[in-house]
Parts: structure tokens; sequence; C-alpha cells
């Protein structure tokens, strides 16, 4: 339209919401991502750096990876994460949906409150559930020295009670897109009250199960600051295993390591979300 | 199709009333057979009560009194999946995780049909609602018409004694609705099952319904075959909701030989034939398309009063004018082109007389 003889040849100006094409976005978006990923590229790169000292690159190898995988120490750290992660995961999902089906079948007094004091560990500082939750197993006084994988016990408990209100908010969320007219119409056709939820109610609530189990599989995979109060010199898991090694030095088995766990969170993170996003862009279709 | 009235009722509601809180009255002590095989409607605006009382016959709603029986049977108490009604959901409520023939199969899996004969029964069913070969869809590959008719299919395949309808033909556009209506009515005389069908659209009721019962408030206001509700609707509220109503109030005097003299502020005193004796204040109806629009004055055979035209609606077929008269009354008019020209019959400002039959004009008590 402005192209009339005599007037300046432009490119397409840029547009109102066009923030993507202005330098100064450019820059800044550029700016955030080396902030947040330089560190973690570092120190996957160094994992494959050829010197003990970990200060110069030295030539490519994967040497520290072997030798993270025969440490036995290690193994036997990243060993009790799985078996904790694994059981902590399962008693958080289960526990997780059931409050959050409560939460959204029931109307009950105190709801709002109790509904609030549900999601509140999500908010609570770490550390203070780390300590709140050694004081209490040793109030108790929760046996220590049991066989392997018993003496696991308090950690896991302590994963299931950090864990579950993300599954109940995951959960939660998923059921206010729910038709109760679904579960009436099982209802209508025969199925009782049992059969209505686990044919209509817990299908529609998978996707919501499956990305708040591998959430808590992270969460527990990962966790530091809450295990650490909680687990003793016969139950080191991969993080505070870690955590003793760097004491002394920085290294390249421990990048080795580190990577594993990155990739291992990472890949199950991008499952999580792409479940919760598949299951979206199938109720959208449908409506 | 349609039993002869006092053949036994499939339902019987018997002084029903559902109450939310104090000060709620869903349904407000409603009485109401319903007679095996017939399409029945259950007609008025939102908020008036239908739903409630259809989602009593299902299950899903309480009552606060009375009782409803199915087949003879008193069915308060008795839980939805006990009960021999099935339901089309408003919203269709197809299962979005399984295939249609699941969905279809689904009441006869949970009632323990084995397999093999639920196969061959899934398959009939869907015939019925002509989706022969869609069997192995998933609910999200189908058009909004083909997931009713799953729910249909499901619905109908359980063999209930009654079918129960919520609001089906909402969601569908005109075109669609209209070839449903149709359809549903040609269902309805195949399987042979009574259908209550909930409804907010008058046009839907009277063309598929045998009998239609008007609610307003809670209340059922008049129970009749579609024909008989719009010609001799008994009061004022049903009057005025099926069709277009010429409506004025009059005081009522019993003449002689049946006839009523009613004093009508402006019209003065008509004589109306009546059987009833009715006296002091009653509401006087016509239909706008049975008033004529005439240039002169009729013979005084027939009612009639002068009056200015004020507003013309031209519709194509037909054409609304509104006559005010010089007493304010506002008299609607259904005048037919049935003549073709681009001249307009009238105009406004026009000086026309209204004038009808005395035997179409409706006395309402209520």
């Amino acid at each position: 339209m402005a192209n009339g003889p005599g007037m300046f040849r432009r490119r397409n100006p840029v547009g109102p919401l066009e923030y993507t094409r202005r330098a100064w976005v450019r820059l800044f978006l550029l700016g955030t991502f080396v902030f947040l990923y330089v560190p973690i590229g570092t120190l996957m790169i160094y994992s494959f750096n050829d010197s003990r000292r970990n200060i110069v690159w030295r030539g490519f190898t994967t040497k520290y990876y072997e030798k993270a995988w025969n440490n036995d120490g290690l193994i036997e750290a990243f060993t009790n994460s799985l078996t904790i992660a694994f059981f902590s995961t399962i008693f958080a999902t289960v526990l997780g949906a059931m409050v959050a089906v409560f939460l959204w079948r029931f109307r009950f007094p105190f709801k709002a409150p109790y509904e609030g004091a549900m999601a509140l560990p999500i908010v609570i500082p770490e550390i203070c559930m780390g300590v709140a939750l050694m004081a209490f197993f040793s109030r108790v006084g929760w046996p220590s020295g049991l066989p392997w994988p018993i003496n696991l016990s308090s950690i896991t408990i302590a994963h299931i009670a950090f864990s579950f209100p993300f599954v109940a908010v995951i959960v939660r969320a998923r059921l206010v897109g729910f038709n109760r007219e679904l579960e009436e119409a099982a209802r209508d056709l025969g199925a009782n009250e049992w059969r209505t939820f686990w044919d209509v109610l817990v299908p529609y609530m998978r996707p919501g199960l499956v990305a708040g189990a591998l959430m808590a599989f992270t969460l527990s995979l990962d966790d530091f600051v809450i295990t650490f109060f909680t687990s003793g010199p016969e139950t080191v898991t991969f993080p505070v295993k870690v955590y003793s090694m760097v004491r002394f030095s920085v290294t390249p088995e421990i990048n080795a390591a580190s990577t594993i766990l990155i990739v291992i969170t990472v890949a199950l993170t991008v499952i999580a979300m792409w479940l919760q996003g598949r299951a979206q862009a199938a109720d959208k279709k449908r409506k | 199709m349609t039993s002869e009235p006092g053949a036994a009722p499939i339902i019987s509601i018997e002084n029903v009333t559902r109450r939310f809180g104090e000060s709620v009255v869903a349904v407000d002590d409603v009485s109401l057979d319903i007679r095996e095989g017939e399409f029945f409607a259950l007609l008025g605006p939102s908020g008036c009560g239908k739903t409630t009382l259809l989602r009593m016959i299902a299950g899903f709603e309480t009552l606060t009194s009375g009782t409803i029986r199915i087949d003879g049977q008193d069915i308060v108490g008795v839980p939805p999946n006990k009960r021999p009604v099935n339901m089309v959901f408003q919203s269709y409520a197809v299962f979005p995780h399984m295939t249609v023939a699941d969905n279809v199969g689904y009441g006869l899996k949970v009632t323990g049909v084995s397999k093999g004969n639920r196969a061959g029964m899934v398959e009939e069913a869907l015939g019925l609602v002509q989706l022969d070969g869609l069997g192995g869809r998933k609910p999200d590959q189908l058009s909004g018409g083909q997931r009713q008719r799953v729910a249909l299919a499901r619905a109908l395949v359980k063999r209930p004694k009654v079918l129960l309808l919520d609001e089906p033909l909402s969601a569908l556009d005109a075109k669609l609705r209209e070839a449903m209506q149709l359809e549903l009515v040609r269902l309805q005389h195949s399987v042979g099952i009574t259908f209550v069908i909930v409804t907010h659209d008058q046009s839907e009721a009277l063309s598929m319904a045998d009998r239609i019962a008007v609610m307003e408030s809670g209340k059922v206001r008049q129970v009749a075959p579609p024909a008989e509700l719009y010609e001799y609707p008994t009061n004022r509220f049903v009057a005025d909701f099926i069709g277009k109503m010429n409506l004025f109030e009059g005081r009522a005097e019993a003449g002689a030989n049946g006839v009523l003299n009613v004093d009508v502020a402006g019209l003065g005193t008509i004589s109306v034939p009546s059987q009833d004796t009715v006296s002091g204040s009653v509401g006087i109806a016509v239909r706008p398309e049975k008033m004529r629009l005439l240039s002169d004055q009729p013979d005084p055979s027939m009612i009639s009063v002068a009056g200015t035209v004020s507003e013309v609606a031209y519709l194509g077929n037909e054409s609304h004018v509104y006559v005010e008269t010089e007493a304010g009354l506002k008299l609607n008019i259904v005048v037919k082109n049935d003549t073709r020209t681009v001249e307009p019959a009238v105009k406004l400002g026009d000086q026309r007389w209204a004038a009808w039959a005395p035997g179409d004009t409706l006395v309402l008590r209520e």
C-alpha cells in the first residue's frame, strides 16, 4: 500500500505486538537463557573433561562415567534414591488423588481452610519441613538401623509428606473440567458408584495422575534439604552423597553423576508436561 | 402408537414437591400421568422445574414429598442404576475414553450381558440411529449430531420402559434440529418406547409430542395434545406462552343460550359463545391469525374495532400488522401475503378495522 513511486521501499514495519522482532527483546531473551543454562551446560561439558582438577579443558573422555559407575558408594546412594522415589511416588499419587477427589466431590465444613492447608507444604520452606520431620521422627522414636530397604522408611515418609500436595493440586486442576453428566450417565446405564468411579472418573483423571506421579518422582529423586535432615549414615541418597563428595573436591565424576540426574529429571518432566498438554488438547477438541 | 386415553400410565407422578432450602420450590405439588407408548413433552421457560422433574424420574434428584411410580412400582429411594428408565443428557455425556461401540455396550456390560450377546445388540442399536460401521470411532472423531445419536443408541440398547431426553436438540444448529425432530418421532414409532422430552422450545414440543405439559414456576399449568393446547389454552400463561396471542382483560356476565357477555375496556361489550357460565374478571384471547384486517366495518356478526396501523413487520410469507385503537388497545394481526406483489398491502397510519368471529374468542378464567 505504501509502496507508491517516490516513497521509500521498506520492509514490513514491526507490529505493535511483535515484540520478538525488537532487538532489545531478543537481547533480553538471550541474556536470561545464558544466565540459566551456562552453569548447567558447563557442568555437563566438564563431565567429559579428561582432567582430574576440572579447571582446564584437556580433551574428551567418558572415563568419569565409568568411574562413577564403579563407585560403590555412589551406586548405593543412587539405588537408595530410586527405591525411595519409587515407593513415595506410589503412596503420594494415591494419597494426592484421594485428597483431590474428596475436595472436588464433597462439601464439608471448613473445606476452604482444609484445601489451603493441603497446599501449604508447597510453600513452606523446605528447611522448616526438614527440621520439623527430623524432630518428629526423633520424638516418636522411629527405629533406626533396620535392614534395607526398611531403613529408608523415614525418608520415604518425609518424601510422601512433601510431594502428595503437588499430586493433589495437579489432579484437582484436572477434575475441574469434569462433566458431572458423564458420571450420571454411567449411573443411569446401570453402574453402581464404585463401578462409575473406576470406569468414568479414573480414566478421566489418568493424565493428571501420570503427571502428578512423575512430578512426585522427580521431587523425591532430587530432594536434598528434607532428605539431609531425615537420613542417617546408612541411608545416604544420591543428592546427599554428591554433597559429601563435593566437600572434598569437585571431580568430573560428580559432574558425570549430576549429568545423569539432570537427564533423568528433565526427561520425566518433559513426559509429564507432554501428557498434560495432550490431555488438554483432546479436551479442547471435544468442546 | 399413541395409546388411547384411559390406558394404564407408565409413569404416574403424584403430588410431587421438591424444595431447595427454605424458599425455593422447584417443583410444586405436581401430579401427572404419562401413558405407555406416548411421546410426552415437558415444556416451560427456564427455571420452571421441568428438568428437576425429569431428573426425579431418572433418580438424580430427591423428592421432598409425593410419589413417583414407574409401571406401577414405587421408585422413590431406588438408585438411578436400578430404575427401568434411561436418559439422553443435554451434553450427551458420551464417554470420551471409550469407542462408540464401547459406549453403546457399556450399559449392557455393567449389567452382566456377555460379550458375545453384546456385539449383536450394539450393532442393532447403531443401525437404529444410522451409525452403522462407526463402532470403532472415538467420540472426538464424531460431529455433535453423531454424538447425540451415540447417546440415543446407548440408552435405547437397554430397552428402557421410558426414555428421558433432557433438551436433546438445544446444542444442534437449526437445520439439524429440524431433521432430528422428525427422526426422534420416527425412532419413537419404530421402537415403541415411551419418550419423555424436556424442552423450552414450543415449536419443538408442538411438532414432536403426542401430549404436552406446560410448566410455570414449579406448577403444571395445562396438559393437552398440541392442537388442543394451541386452540384451547385454559389459562393466560399457556395462552401467552404458546404461539402469539392478543390478550385483553374484561368482566363477564352470564348471558342466555350459552352466550357470555364480556365488557372489555376499549372494545365495548362483546358476546362470545361459551359453555361455562362465568362471571367476574376474565381474560379474552384471540390468535393473530384468526383476526382479519378490513378496510370497512364488517357486519355485526363479527366482533370488530377500528384503529390505526402502527407497525408492520414483513416476514415474506406473512406480515405481522399492529393496529392501535383510540382507547389504546394494541392488536396483532397476521396477514397472509398470498398475492404476488411488491406493493405493501398496508402502510403505517392506515385506518383499518380489526375483526374476528365470536367463535374464535377464548375466555380465560385463570
